[in-house]
């Protein structure tokens, strides 16, 4: 059997394109998830929090999951659990996607279109090269997230936590809540990669510590870890020598960042963007190679799943759009990150594909106060968003109308941070 | 009195500012960008409440732990007390999302739910 629509990963991302693909008219469409049961990351992401775009109100991770796996059942999708995807190759017309489970063992599948939607992965110690030992009690922050949460283990008591990001300042409050005691969150940064709102929440209602402009220089402890030594850093991120404390602590925790995981994206020969380590997508998330799609944290990191199943909606829809052949191919804008934005994402758009708007996510370099995200067609400004704050933790959507785009024939959509004029 | 507080009602995190002109209880709050906010920052300084989202041990599931959470917020000061009850709580699967896996808890009106289906297996 030849699938329309086959999707790697049934996480938010791979249950909403699968959701829009089946009612944009794909057939045949599978999901296929490495996991024991779909949802992803969400199973093990138990706050509340998410959903308050989409659903407008306040779900937890399970329960915003368990809202799109009811989708997929009512609409008789199916899809393979416990199955891993090894490999996906184009033959033009046609994709093979080679995959292992206990059940079938090896087995390829061969499909019309596929939308990646594998999301990411956590940096690890080994990425950001600590010194110390290799004791044990240094996890990720997702790791104890699901030792905790699904499998019910508690790593340690005494806790410190590298990095600002979500995962750590849930974790911090979470670890708190069952009785472990978090010294200090540490952020290299002299701003928070987290929400602000997870700050509030999560480290200030148990009067955590956060200590900006601040990382870990030493991991003390030979089987377990003993402590860590915690120092000041200067705006160059050089340690500030003198500044050094001693914690004690029996796990540490590293909330350091997301990768998305394109392996699978790479072998196939996908054109990559090093700025967002996802691949290069159009506004219905085609990549380079027709007929692929990706969407979510594969592409880029959100912090909002809200967002991921928003993006996904625009995979399913173009997938679709593939398998009926009526997605159009000619790129008409390309898009560029100017003065203050680090990337854009979509990286072009073929603006007959356009239902009424564009919806541009884009993250900036550094905070800024009261300025605006400007965007211009050579040396026209096309849209303007005013922001009180833009901080690097927090994606901007920027959406542009359709007959505002509709107005250029062609080139590249620049975006800036400027100054407001008065 | 004044006060800036974070609403943490949304990722938006609106920065309030909350005047209370003759400290008598009359609130004035800006900043927001919707109407939660003022509830929220009114909230956060007469009775400041959260939800709640942990877990439970459940017997019989895929997992050994079922998450839940309390379907209204309740008192801050409340958490811990609320986290010691939880944390005594055996069930056994299949349990349904919403299913009340508390009731009552700690005579608050409020209940605690599951928030994941989870099979017998």
């Amino acid at each position: 059997m030849i699938y329309d629509v086959v999707i790697l990963g049934g996480g938010p991302a791979g249950l909403s394109a699968a959701v829009e693909a089946k009612k944009d008219g794909a057939e045949n469409v599978l999901i296929l998830e490495r996991d024991r049961e779909l949802g992803g990351i969400l199973n093990q992401c138990i706050h509340n929090g998410f959903g308050l775009h989409t659903f407008n109100e306040e779900l937890t991770g399970p329960e915003y999951a368990e809202r799109y796996i009811h989708q997929v059942t009512d609409l008789g999708i199916p899809y393979l659990l416990n199955t891993m995807v090894l490999d996906l190759t184009d033959n033009g017309d046609l994709k093979t996607i080679h995959v292992i489970n206990e059940e079938d063992g090896y087995t390829v599948i061969q499909s019309k279109a596929v939308i990646l939607t594998m999301g990411c992965r956590e940096r690890t110690s080994g990425a950001i090269g600590i010194p110390g030992y290799r004791p044990s009690g240094v996890f990720t922050a997702g790791t104890v997230q699901r030792y905790i949460n699904m499998e019910g283990y508690m790593p340690g008591k005494e806790v410190v936590i590298l990095g600002s990001g979500d995962i750590g300042l849930i974790m911090a409050r979470r670890m708190t809540l069952e009785g472990a005691h978090v010294n200090a969150v540490c952020e290299l940064m002299p701003y928070s990669n987290g929400l602000v709102r997870n700050i509030v929440q999560c480290l200030d209602d148990y009067d955590i510590p956060l200590k900006l402009s601040h990382t870990i220089t030493f991991i003390h402890g030979k089987d377990r870890i003993e402590g860590v030594s915690v120092s000041q850093v200067d705006e160059k991120m050089k340690v500030i020598p003198g500044t050094e404390e001693y914690i004690p602590c029996d796990t540490l925790l590293l909330s350091v960042g997301l990768i998305p995981e394109n392996e699978i994206t790479r072998t196939a020969g996908v054109e990559m963007d090093d700025r967002t380590n996802g691949s290069v997508v159009g506004e219905l998330r085609q990549t380079s190679i027709p007929g692929i799609f990706a969407c979510g944290n594969v592409v880029h990191v959100h912090d909002l799943v809200d967002f991921v199943s928003e993006e996904a909606v625009l995979a399913g829809k173009g997938a679709a759009k593939y398998v009926k052949g009526t997605l159009d191919t000619n790129v008409t804008f390309t898009t560029v990150n100017g003065n203050g934005i680090s990337y854009v994402v979509p990286q072009q758009v073929a603006m007959k594909n356009v239902e009424e708007n564009v919806t541009f996510y884009m993250r900036v370099r550094q905070v800024f106060k009261d300025r605006v995200v400007n965007a211009y067609i050579g040396d026209q400004l096309v849209a303007t968003k005013k922001e009180k704050k833009l901080l690097p933790a927090e994606m901007v959507n920027f959406k542009i109308a359709k007959d505002v785009l509709a107005q250029y024939p062609a080139g590249e959509i620049r975006f800036v941070v400027e100054e407001a004029k008065k | 009195m004044i006060k800036e507080l974070t609403c943490i009602n949304c990722p938006m995190g609106c920065q309030l500012t909350v005047v209370d002109k003759n400290d008598d209880g009359n609130y004035e709050v800006t900043g927001n960008t919707c109407k939660r906010g003022p509830k929220y920052a009114i909230n956060e300084l007469t009775n400041p409440t959260r939800v709640i989202p942990t877990t439970v041990v459940v017997r019989n599931a895929m997992l050994p732990r079922l998450p839940v959470k309390t379907a209204e917020p309740i008192p801050k000061g409340k958490i811990f007390d609320a986290m010691k009850v939880i944390n005594q709580v055996v069930v056994d699967a299949p349990i349904k999302s919403g299913d009340i896996i508390i009731e009552n808890l700690l005579g608050l009106g409020i209940n605690v739910v599951s928030t994941k289906t989870m099979a017998k297996c």
